[in-house]
């Protein structure tokens, strides 16, 4: 058996929720009064598991409730989930930022964590300086720190600013400063939430080759939180999975993915919506492409399932359209069965799923759809209101790392295209 | 399932003793410390356009004002030192004390963002804070010193003596008074908020309390020993007396304000060390 690097004890974290400071003299009080007779802190037992849907019924909330896993020494663990899973909240506990409410963590090696690029940069030192600053909030001696200033430098990419202040520097090069500085850390194990997030595609590629380095060459042990899949498939061997604050799923990589994604299309099948006498609900999106993927990139390829229910006393002979929105709400697309005269019969009080398959290469966002429904034996037509359907993120369908983004008027879809140069 | 030469090198609790306060750790990030005594003498240089002349001014008017109002409106007693002198003894060490409580006080607070996002030894901060402001207290008692040196060999009014040598135990024992206080009260408000506003003011009617603008001789004999309950008597009459070579000072004073520092210094780290492990929660 290998040696573990970390190992996780029944870590609990609860927070409080809504105003901090009101009444906490009160429940202090209470606390107090509970511990003199010896007696279980009231407040622990209260609070519930962190459905940020529902709305809470108690002032405490459990962020993260009785983990228990085992980290290998060299392993990349992934930690992935959904927002406010706790991914976050754990690293801050790892990183002792914050302590657990319940249990413990036995830790071997040093530990150098990442929460955030350019903690504690100054704007008015220079870029030196900060290095310096920055190198020793993340635990370096000040040797340290000068043995591999060159090397940082280099890595950055900033020599001819380095003694400038770093007010003066584009965001850009503010990144890969601070980047620098947290890749050069000499520990045993690597902390990194979803730093990568800023900074340019070809840096973002030279930081994950960095970390890359990092686990599988000095044997180091890297936990890794983001929402970026390829990256995550690409840097983890391991995969530890979380759910409203609790281990859904943890192993190897590919199948902690898989659960993600499995669990991801449980969850999203919404509630029936009443369209006149019919009902449309179940929606499932499944990316056809790459089955470990949980989120739909661009040039997937997917599927959408769905169910019509016949409400209605008589057999029904509809025709539907399904209407894709963006973010800003401008209609995008729609697929449907209008155009290809394939009018669908429902018996009554039965149902019938539905199957779509379609290819779109979509400009990263949020997407949201409408049902209209034409019934031919009512006459009526009616739509739903609208909806969220799914997310895309950019799936580097170019190769080069390079995307195109709304905000910069890349347009709403991206088709494949070739440039060629004729005359060279 | 724990192997036999499983090893761990740290354990992260839920529960911590009162007493786990980890020096060795605080020593190995001494370099952070420099750095951040460092930077508060970079940004302070590069945001003032007269930079440390602004040391000289603030303590300049002060005396000014003081010298009007208790020395001429009040007519207050000096014990018949020169009254610029007297003042200047008084305020400049008065300075170092306050402002180093004032900061280290909302240290929690002013440094969230950064707390929250990284760990080191959360002693480091106020310890930077403190010897920060030996920057600023060694400009202001350089100024202090031209006054003695005048008043010494120009006038004859002071008498400085051998007691000029206690200098560094005085600071050491200011400084660690305005870090154990501040300690306290900065752990405090990360959940009782309130108690920004009793320090504010607290430190303004403390200067009252202190033998700052009067001697301590002015005080009856009858309400003397609550006056020296304050750690801060000790210190301030031990200062004049090196300095001007008058005053009623006496060494047990002195052994009286440093043994009471030591204690609230010692309480101030522990409360400290137990609510930076979990104030980013309550901040």
């Amino acid at each position: 058996m290998t040696n573990l690097a970390i190992k996780a004890e029944n870590i609990s974290k609860q927070y409080r929720l809504g105003e901090v400071g009101t009444g906490t003299l009160s429940h202090d009080l209470n606390r107090l009064w509970h511990k003199i007779r010896g007696k279980q802190d009231p407040y622990l037992r209260v609070g519930e598991s962190n459905d940020r849907t529902k709305k809470s019924t108690t002032d405490y909330v459990w962020s993260l409730r009785d983990l228990n896993f085992e980290i290998e020494q060299g392993d990349a663990v992934g930690i992935i989930g959904r927002n406010g899973a706790g991914k976050s909240t754990l690293l801050k506990l790892l990183s002792k930022v914050t302590k657990p409410t319940t249990g413990n963590f036995k830790i071997n090696g040093r530990i150098a964590s990442l929460l955030e690029v350019g903690t504690g940069f100054n704007p008015e030192m220079t870029g030196r300086e900060n290095v310096y600053m920055n190198g020793a909030m993340l635990g370096m001696r000040r040797d340290e720190i000068k043995r591999k200033f060159d090397e940082i430098v280099d890595f950055s990419g900033v020599e001819k600013y380095i003694d400038t202040p770093v007010k003066r520097y584009s965001s850009g090069m503010y990144v890969r400063l601070a980047f620098a500085v947290a890749a050069h850390l000499e520990s045993e194990i690597l902390i990194v939430d979803e730093v990568l997030a800023v900074g340019d595609a070809e840096f973002q590629k030279k930081c994950l080759g960095k970390m890359g380095s990092v686990s599988e060459g000095e044997g180091r042990t890297v936990l890794f939180v983001s929402h970026n899949m390829s990256a995550i498939t690409a840097l983890c061997n391991k995969g530890l999975y979380l759910n409203k604050g609790e281990i859904a799923s943890k192993g190897i990589i590919g199948d902690v993915l898989k659960d993600y994604h499995n669990s991801i299309n449980e969850n999203d099948v919404i509630s029936y919506y009443n369209v006149g006498d019919l009902a449309v609900g179940g929606f499932k999106f499944t990316n056809l492409s790459n089955l470990g993927f949980s989120v739909i990139q661009t040039g997937d390829l997917l599927s959408l399932k769905f169910k019509i229910k016949n409400n209605y006393s008589k057999k029904c002979n509809i025709e539907f359209n399904i209407e894709f929105f963006d973010s800003s709400e401008i209609d995008i697309f729609c697929v449907g069965n209008e155009f290809n005269n394939k009018v669908l019969e429902i018996e009554p009080s039965s149902e019938t799923e539905i199957r779509i398959q379609f290819k779109i290469n979509l400009i990263p966002d949020k997407y949201y759809m409408k049902v209209w429904i034409n019934n031919f034996t009512t006459f009526e037509t009616n739509y739903t209101d609208l909806f969220f359907g799914f997310e895309v993120e950019y799936g580097d369908i170019f190769g080069t790392g390079k995307q195109p983004k709304k905000e910069n008027s890349h347009g709403f879809v991206i088709p494949e295209y070739e440039v060629n140069y004729l005359s060279m | 399932m724990e192997t036999q030469n499983q090893i761990w090198t740290e354990e992260i609790k839920s529960k911590n003793s009162l007493f786990s306060v980890n020096i060795k750790e605080v020593w190995g990030h001494r370099d952070l410390m420099f750095m951040l005594v460092k930077k508060d003498f970079i940004t302070f240089y590069k945001q003032t356009i007269l930079g440390p002349i602004w040391f000289f001014i603030q303590p300049i008017m002060t005396i000014a004002m003081y010298i009007i109002v208790f020395g001429n409106i009040a007519k207050l007693s000096t014990d018949g030192l020169p009254q610029i002198a007297f003042y200047l003894a008084g305020t400049v060490i008065w300075n170092y004390f306050s402002e180093s409580l004032n900061k280290t006080a909302t240290v929690f607070k002013d440094n969230a963002a950064v707390f929250g996002k990284v760990y080191f030894p959360r002693l480091i901060m106020p310890i930077s804070i403190v010897v920060s402001g030996l920057m600023k207290f060694a400009i202001q008692f350089s100024l202090f010193l031209i006054a003695v040196l005048y008043f010494t060999f120009i006038e004859g009014t002071v008498h400085p003596n051998i007691w000029i040598l206690a200098t560094p135990l005085l600071i050491v024992l200011m400084a660690s008074l305005a870090l154990g206080l501040g300690m306290i009260f900065s752990s405090l408000t990360t959940k009782y908020k309130d108690l920004v506003f009793l320090l504010s003011f607290g430190i303004q009617l403390a200067m009252y309390a202190t033998p700052v603008i009067y001697p301590l001789s002015t005080i009856p004999e009858k309400y003397k020993w609550i006056v020296e309950l304050n750690p801060l008597t000790g210190i301030f009459e031990c200062f004049r007396y090196g300095y001007l070579g008058s005053g009623s000072f006496e060494a047990s004073t002195l052994a009286i304000s440093s043994g009471l520092i030591a204690i609230i210094f010692i309480i101030g780290v522990l409360i400290f060390n137990k609510v930076e492990k979990s104030f980013m929660d309550s901040v």
